[in-house]
């Protein structure tokens, strides 16, 4: 009973990482209807970018996560501006090609500017031993409580940011109906590209706490794909359409895969995923928590 | 109309068969010409051009977005791995029933997926697919079955022997060539067909296929099920052209590769795939080398990366600016010389 | 008529391509064409060359301490050549990513041996990858020497006669280490961890047949794509191991031992030689120590780590081999730490040299097979090799270290054995000196 228990402890951080990436794809679904799978790729471009400071240069941990940051907010809005804006109304191949190239585009960048040979590893920012209550071992850490932390807070502005002030109603509308949203005077562009400015910020934050989980994890070609995967299954979990339902289908994945990687197997990993994937999307093809609007005649 | 035109533009079949033939000497000459130095890169393009083809048939005809064909190329590539090297009387004829056998294993696969993924549209099947594609080559590392898929490792394959008159390598890369040649000749058929008719139907308004009589769902497990099959055929060849079955070969990036060879060339042609295919391996294997070397690149991580760099943007770019593909280009250039495709321009 | 013109441009376009690809090749018709250049005895051997092929992991999950092997081999051979070289010719080393993926190596090897036309493949590296081309190479009767793996599978003189293996193989390593913790860790609970595959499997053959079977708690197995260990190293825990022995690669037994810190766990470590450099393990754990509760450096989380080395080691600075490598180093490789991987480059360099030299002043492919098979001297080795007509296995056994610092510190007597039913015996013998221009004396 303790080992299922403390195995469910163990995978509520990685759940929040996951939801953290969820939470991007959703913010950017709602905006433009589109799955940005470079999202993998931005991460990882940005954990470098952090990863180069703090151990190459020396920086601060905390310093050098507000440049992450930053840097996904631009990356962001760069890519939405200038190679997504073309294919946004367009079939919806478009723009998963349009996202696929960028993934690739920077996988390569990233080899050519880091190269591929070494190992890096980010530090945690707090300990990462596990709490001991008596003579147990917690599979929770100061630096899992950190990470549920950072991610709550994350999800907590950007609930205040889109339903309590202006700009958060100015984008809810663009993404609702930007048609009629451009006659009331918004400029819809700008909102796209802030839709995914900001979600490209959530990404590196994922990032970057997720490459403090375990040594050689920050590889150009390393395990973001794998969190890619992840956060579109906790987000189609959730329903692509729900912020609040991205972040509960991220602990639920995270959990889930911890249960599965002891009492079945931890190779397999991947596959659980797209098992769980299926199962949602067959009986809840619009997700769990979505309000299925019907789009079809 | 039909008495105007000369009998050969009668029969759909005919004319296919004629321009097979033709292509087929065309191609065993070409194979003949290149020597062995230059041989074994190329043999990885027919690997690439039957999943593409596949792909082709399923994304542009069918219209649905796949991301997992290297999923599907793998199931094919370790039936074979696993088949063929016991079956020890002539390797040349027991290879084609290894093919047979993958094709037949990768269909029904690409079927149990395609009921699946029956209800996924756009977005929501391409993640499912993506998820395949990272999902499946894991389950060689299984504890219960790393024993008969051996792992990472993977399976070995012997050496492809020649029967004579091409030497080995060159052999392997016939084999290759008629393996598309037959597929080409296979789905230009199946296009001019009522299923194709169908496929082209759904893609187009599913409501109004529907309306008319067509089985929506069959007709989407269909595609599934011949690209799935095009794809396993693909990933034996992989396999024989490695000499080796292993989880690596089938990762995301091969998923991607296909699906960048359908696009560079010109999505829904199936010349396009073709084109495209060689396009990629070659970008790949040493086009990418090359320019590094031209440019005087010294720095290696440089050097190795170039070619993912230029193929990402060759992606993305084809997209804004030719998203005909080559097909496209050559279409522009050349007019009317090059038909539209009827494929998923809208 | 439309489908008949695609027709037409698909025959044009293979015919384009085709020509394109003759005009590319330098001799067209089948077969290899000729492979000699300017009157030499083999191929990739010229008057004043000898030109050898590798392939390395140089990116992906091995790259981590692995890649610097070959540039490290091509320092010893720049060195080499400024003195002149073997018999009058310069050793060109071309060395290429196969990024530990086994589907890359086949295409990587083909090329050097039919478009680069290397004389031979030289410490082609790990056990799945190579294992691909072994075959291949064979026969088409190229020297494939000195394979950077332990894998029992190079020693095949009847079926492979072109394969030859170096370092120790995984199975004597295992006896060797199983007989140093059967002697050291009476009674006490071990648990093994390892790479699940020949490497891996061999090692733990080895194990088994020292350490005696109950004192064996549990057998967790790693695939080097995953590194998501944490349900492995939980099992290994729950199992109340005093002893874990590993054979894994760096990458793999920093996760060993970050995974251990996080539950709590803290055994004796004993890792096989091939993962346990600790200047590479300290790059890989370093950024945790200080969140590991290490006061000082990163390295506080490796030290007491008990492994093996068959080549003398950093920790004994005065030995002759050390100092010729390091200023082979300093000169020639200098942006390189000086660890175990630089140090296997160029003592497996130095191996390679020696096999040159015996095989004369017109080296052949054949020839160059039948001078190692005739025996090669000790040289940087702590124990002697195994090289004959009826082995191709390379050194006979290893010396126990511990890491002490940033170096192994090497203790006790190297042991030899067998990979069969012999006991583990001390070895007597002395390592003779390294010569100061670093060519070999015969």
């Amino acid at each position: 009973m303790f080992r299922f228990v403390n195995l469910a402890l163990g995978g509520v951080s990685n759940g929040m990482i996951y939801g953290a990436v969820a939470l991007s794809l959703v913010m950017i679904w709602r905006s433009t209807r589109i799955v940005n799978f470079a999202q993998g790729g931005m991460l990882m471009f940005t954990t470098f970018i952090a990863w180069d400071l703090v151990q190459v240069h020396g920086v601060n941990y905390w310093a050098a996560l507000v440049v992450a940051i930053i840097s996904g907010l631009i990356l962001g809005g760069v890519s939405e501006r200038v190679l997504v804006r073309p294919v946004e109304t367009g079939p919806p191949l478009n723009a998963v090609i349009v996202t696929l190239g960028l993934l690739i585009f920077l996988q390569g960048l990233a080899g050519m500017i880091w190269g591929n040979s070494q190992a890096h590893s980010y530090p945690p920012a707090y300990d990462f031993r596990g709490y001991t209550v008596g003579s147990k071992h917690l599979l929770f850490a100061p630096n899992d409580l950190y990470i549920v932390i950072a991610v709550a807070v994350v999800v907590v502005l950007l609930w205040l940011l889109f339903q309590r002030t202006p700009l958060g109603l100015r984008m809810r509308a663009s993404a609702f109906s930007p048609e009629v949203s451009r006659l009331l005077g918004v400029r819809v562009g700008r909102l796209l590209t802030l839709g995914w400015a900001l979600s490209a910020g959530v990404g590196a934050l994922a990032g970057v706490l997720a490459a403090g989980t375990q040594p050689g994890y920050v590889l150009p070609q390393g395990p973001f794909d794998a969190l890619l995967v992840y956060g579109f299954t906790a987000a189609v979990i959730g329903g692509l359409d729900s912020p609040l339902g991205a972040v509960v289908g991220g602990v639920s994945l995270g959990v889930l895969l911890s249960w599965a990687d002891s009492y079945i197997s931890n190779n397999i990993e991947p596959l659980y995923a797209f098992v769980i994937l299926i199962a949602v999307l067959m009986v809840r093809p619009n997700g769990l928590f979505s309000r299925a609007a019907a789009r079809r005649v | 109309m039909a008495d105007r035109d000369l009998w050969i533009s009668r029969s759909t079949l005919l004319r296919h068969a004629l321009f097979t033939l033709v292509g087929l000497v065309l191609a065993l000459a070409v194979c003949k010409a290149i020597d062995d130095a230059h041989a074994f890169e190329y043999v990885q393009i027919p690997a690439y051009a039957c999943t593409a083809i596949g792909l082709t048939l399923l994304t542009g005809m069918s219209g649905q977005i796949s991301l997992g064909q290297g999923a599907f190329m793998m199931v094919g590539a370790y039936t074979f791995a696993l088949l063929w090297p016991k079956w020890t009387t002539d390797p040349n004829l027991t290879m084609i029933a290894a093919f047979a056998c993958a094709m037949a294993v990768s269909a029904v696969f690409g079927a149990l997926v395609g009921v699946a993924a029956a209800r996924l549209r756009g977005p929501y099947l391409a993640g499912a697919t993506l998820a395949l594609a990272v999902g499946l080559p894991s389950i060689t590392e299984y504890e219960h079955l790393s024993n008969h898929l051996k792992g990472n490792q993977g399976l070995s394959l012997p050496i492809l022997v020649s029967p004579g008159f091409f030497s080995d390598t060159q052999w392997s890369l016939v084999v290759g060539v008629l393996c598309v040649i037959v597929l080409l000749f296979l789905t230009a058929n199946l296009v001019r067909s009522r299923v194709g008719r169908s496929m082209r139907a759904v893609r187009d308004d599913e409501i109004a296929a529907s309306l008319g009589g067509l089985s929506v769902p069959s007709v989407q497990v269909l595609a599934f099920v011949i690209s799935a099959a095009w794809a396993g055929l693909g990933g034996a060849l992989l396999a024989l052209a490695n000499s080796n079955a292993s989880p690596n070969a089938f990762g995301l990036s091969v998923s991607l590769a296909v699906l960048a060879a359908v696009v560079i060339g010109g999505l829904g042609s199936l010349t396009g795939a073709v084109i495209g295919s060689i396009v990629v391996v070659m970008l790949n294997q040493t086009w990418a080398q090359d320019l590094a070397s031209h440019l005087s690149i010294s720095s290696a991580k440089v050097a190795n990366n170039m070619y993912l760099v230029i193929y990402g943007v060759l992606l993305a770019v084809a997209m804004l600016i030719a998203p005909g593909g080559v097909m496209g280009i050559l279409r522009r250039i050349f007019g009317f010389a090059v038909p539209r495709q009827r494929a998923a321009e809208q | 008529m439309r489908t008949s013109r695609i027709r037409l441009m698909a025959g044009g376009i293979v015919l384009v391509l085709g020509a394109a690809a003759c005009g590319g090749s330098s001799s067209g018709g089948g077969g290899g064409g000729s492979s000699n250049s300017g009157g030499a005895s083999a191929p990739g051997v010229t008057s004043t060359t000898v030109t050898i092929g590798s392939t390395q992991p140089l990116t992906g999950p091995a790259a981590p301490g692995y890649s610097e092997i070959a540039p490290a081999a091509n320092a010893y051979f720049q060195y080499i050549n400024a003195a002149g070289g073997i018999n009058g010719r310069k050793i060109i080393y071309k060395y290429v990513d196969d990024a530990y993926d086994p589907s890359k190596t086949v295409t990587q090897t083909k090329k050097l041996i039919l478009q680069d036309k290397v004389f031979g493949i030289f410490n082609a590296l790990g056990t799945p990858t190579h294992e691909q081309v072994i075959d291949f190479l064979n026969q088409s009767k190229v020297p494939d020497l000195f394979v950077a793996s332990g894998c029992q599978c190079w020693d095949d003189p009847s079926g492979h006669p072109y394969t030859f293996g170096w370092q120790t193989d995984y199975v004597v390593e295992g006896k060797i280490l199983g007989d140093y913790i059967k002697k050291h860790f009476p009674g006490k609970k071990i648990a093994y961890f390892y790479q699940d595959d020949d490497f891996g499997k061999d090692g733990v053959k080895g194990l088994d047949m020292e350490i005696p079977a109950g004192q064996v708690v549990t057998k967790q197995s790693y695939q080097v794509t995953n590194p998501n260990i944490a349900a492995q190293v939980q099992k290994i825990a729950a199992s109340k191991a005093d002893v874990v022995v590993s054979f894994t690669i760096p990458a793999f037994t920093a996760l060993l031992k970050l995974n251990s810190l996080k539950v709590g766990f803290n055994p004796q470590l004993v890792v096989s030689n091939v993962g346990s450099d600790p200047l590479t393990l300290s790059g890989l754990l370093e950024t945790y120590a200080k969140q590991g509760g290490a006061t000082v450096k990163g390295n506080e989380l490796i030290q007491g780590i008990i492994t093996d080395a068959y080549l003398s080691t950093p920790g004994d600075p005065s030995n002759s081999w050390i100092q010729l490598f390091k200023k082979i180093h300093d000169q020639y490789d200098a942006k390189a730490p000086f660890d175990g991987n630089v140090l296997y480059g160029m003592a497996v360099a130095y191996t390679f040299a020696q096999a040159l030299q015996a095989a004369g002043q017109n080296p052949t492919r054949d020839g160059i097979v039948a001078a190692v098979e005739k025996g090669i001297a000790q040289g940087p080795g702590t124990v002697p090799f195994r090289f004959s007509s009826s082995s191709h296995a390379g050194f006979e056994g290893a010396q126990i270290g511990t890491i002490k610092g940033t170096v192994i510190q090497l203790s006790g007597k190297p042991m030899t054995t067998d990979d069969g039913s012999g006991a583990v015996q001390e070895f007597t013998g002395t390592q003779p000196t390294a010569p100061s221009n670093g060519i070999p004396t015969g």
